[in-house]
């Protein structure tokens, strides 16, 4: 057996740059998409119009029963029929992690909601403020203040399950660097690489998530 | 300014209030007071519609609330309200706590509302107070505030509920002490309390409530010279012995 040989990892880093960037941009579209429909899917969850909080409950329901990869799939081969054209992977994979995402972020915002004083929106009402102006301007603020860091941490996840992408065929880290690997054969180093940028990367990131925790706490 | 009329409320079987009926007229002072669980800070609630009611008419301003026509949040804008936990919003300075409202409900310009909010402050004594947060005042000062928010949309008149139980002692007084000058300037003010130096002080009428009815409605110095009830005449002499 050669030795290894992790210049393949400098070479290779522009390549492996863009694949990290589709990575994140996925990452960032889907946690923002799925923080505003899990708003919506939260508010409707907690409002007091039976049907509404039941459609909400359905759709969280649904999704949090699913693996993530059967929505994957599913987007890749519905989304296309829908619209009645192909749409790629990046818009299908983005509109499965959008709504799977948001099923999870929907909960936690609910929770967050909830943690917030019923006498803050009873305050906001008796100045005159509309539900909309209490949600808006008196309790969400309040809620997501709490949520920062949980919100965070299913980043965090998130981060990690981009990686599905490859089953559709989308470039993103994990799949540009086993596109290197294959091809420079050099498949331990690059998934060396891949685990310890994972590792850092998710590391650095919760143990801000946590300081972050205490900071709000106080 | 406010009437109810024959206003009762259920909580499922329970009913917590049970043919209330009374009124508040502009300039005038009226204190409710009653042993706990008597339903007086629910009907003090029903007066800006957050407690919903299911029997009775409550007006204010000739404005009934019942009417399905009736534009609530534009309504309760008129009418303050003080909390007996203050309900500051503590994501918001002291300043912006006053602010925030006379903006986005009233549509005052931003830099009106905060030198309105500034003078109402310097009023209730916080002035110096302006930038903090809630969290950093004491009890009694975040009741002021909470008063100079109320106050602050211009309400033609002033709800209090309980607004001196949550507070420590010593704090009472300052915040009595807003409320007696806000009285004296002819605030129409609906006032739940059991602080009966307040009362005798600025009172034009005490109402005492006990298990959702209202047992006595009386000018003041008929309620404290013979309350004709006798569950009125105990509750006084349990309240003011001590």
């Amino acid at each position: 057996m050669e030795g290894f040989d992790f210049s393949v990892i400098g070479d290779n880093l522009p390549f492996l740059w863009k694949g990290m960037q589709m990575t994140l941009l996925l990452t960032a579209l889907a946690m923002s998409g799925g923080i505003i429909i899990g708003t919506l899917l939260a508010l409707a969850r907690l409002s007091s119009f039976k049907p509404l909080s039941m459609a909400s409950a359905a759709y969280v329901n649904f999704f949090r029963s699913l693996p993530l990869i059967l929505v994957i799939f599913w987007f890749y081969f519905l989304v296309p029929l829908v619209v009645g054209r192909p749409v790629g992977g990046f818009y299908s994979v983005l509109v499965a992690f959008t709504l799977f995402e948001a099923a999870y972020y929907s909960e936690i915002i609910r929770a967050g909601i909830s943690s917030v004083r019923s006498g803050q929106a009873a305050a906001a009402k008796a100045l005159g403020m509309t539900y909309t102006q209490t949600m808006r301007y008196i309790v969400l603020p309040q809620a997501f203040r709490a949520m920062i860091p949980i919100l965070l941490t299913q980043a965090i996840i998130l981060f990690q399950d981009t990686s599905l992408v490859y089953v559709v065929g989308l470039h993103d880290f994990l799949v540009s660097a086993e596109i290197v690997a294959n091809r420079d054969q050099r498949l331990v180093e690059m998934y060396s690489f891949v685990a310890i940028v994972y590792l850092v990367l998710c590391f650095t990131a919760s143990i801000g998530v946590r300081s972050l925790q205490r900071k709000v706490q106080k | 300014m406010i009437t109810f009329e024959n206003v009762s409320k259920w909580y499922g079987d329970f009913q917590v209030l049970k043919d209330c009926t009374t009124s508040v007229a502009r300039n005038e002072v009226v204190v409710v007071c009653g042993p706990s669980g008597s339903g007086k800070s629910t009907l003090i609630k029903c007066a800006n519609a957050l407690e919903p009611y299911q029997a009775g008419k409550i007006e204010v301003d000739g404005i009934d609330f019942g009417d399905p026509k009736t534009d609530l949040p534009k309504l309760r804008a008129r009418i303050g309200m003080v909390f007996q936990s203050f309900e500051l919003f503590p994501h918001l300075s002291v300043v912006d706590n006053i602010a925030i409202a006379q903006v986005k409900v009233l549509e005052r310009d931003a830099t009106d509302a905060r030198d309105r909010a500034l003078a109402l402050l310097d009023r209730v004594g916080l002035k110096e107070h302006a930038e903090k947060f809630p969290a950093q005042l004491s009890g009694g000062q975040q009741q002021r505030v909470a008063i100079a928010r109320g106050l602050a949309m211009d309400p033609v008149a002033m709800l209090f509920d309980e607004p001196t139980s949550a507070l420590d002692p010593e704090m009472i007084n300052e915040v009595l002490d807003v409320m007696v000058e806000l009285a004296q300037e002819g605030m129409t003010m609906m006032v739940v309390t059991h602080e009966m130096g307040f009362a005798r002080k600025v009172a034009d009428r005490v109402i005492f409530m006990d298990e959702g009815q209202i047992i006595e409605d009386a000018a003041k110095d008929d309620f404290f010279g013979s309350p004709r009830s006798d569950r009125a005449q105990s509750f006084l002499s349990k309240i003011l012995s001590h």
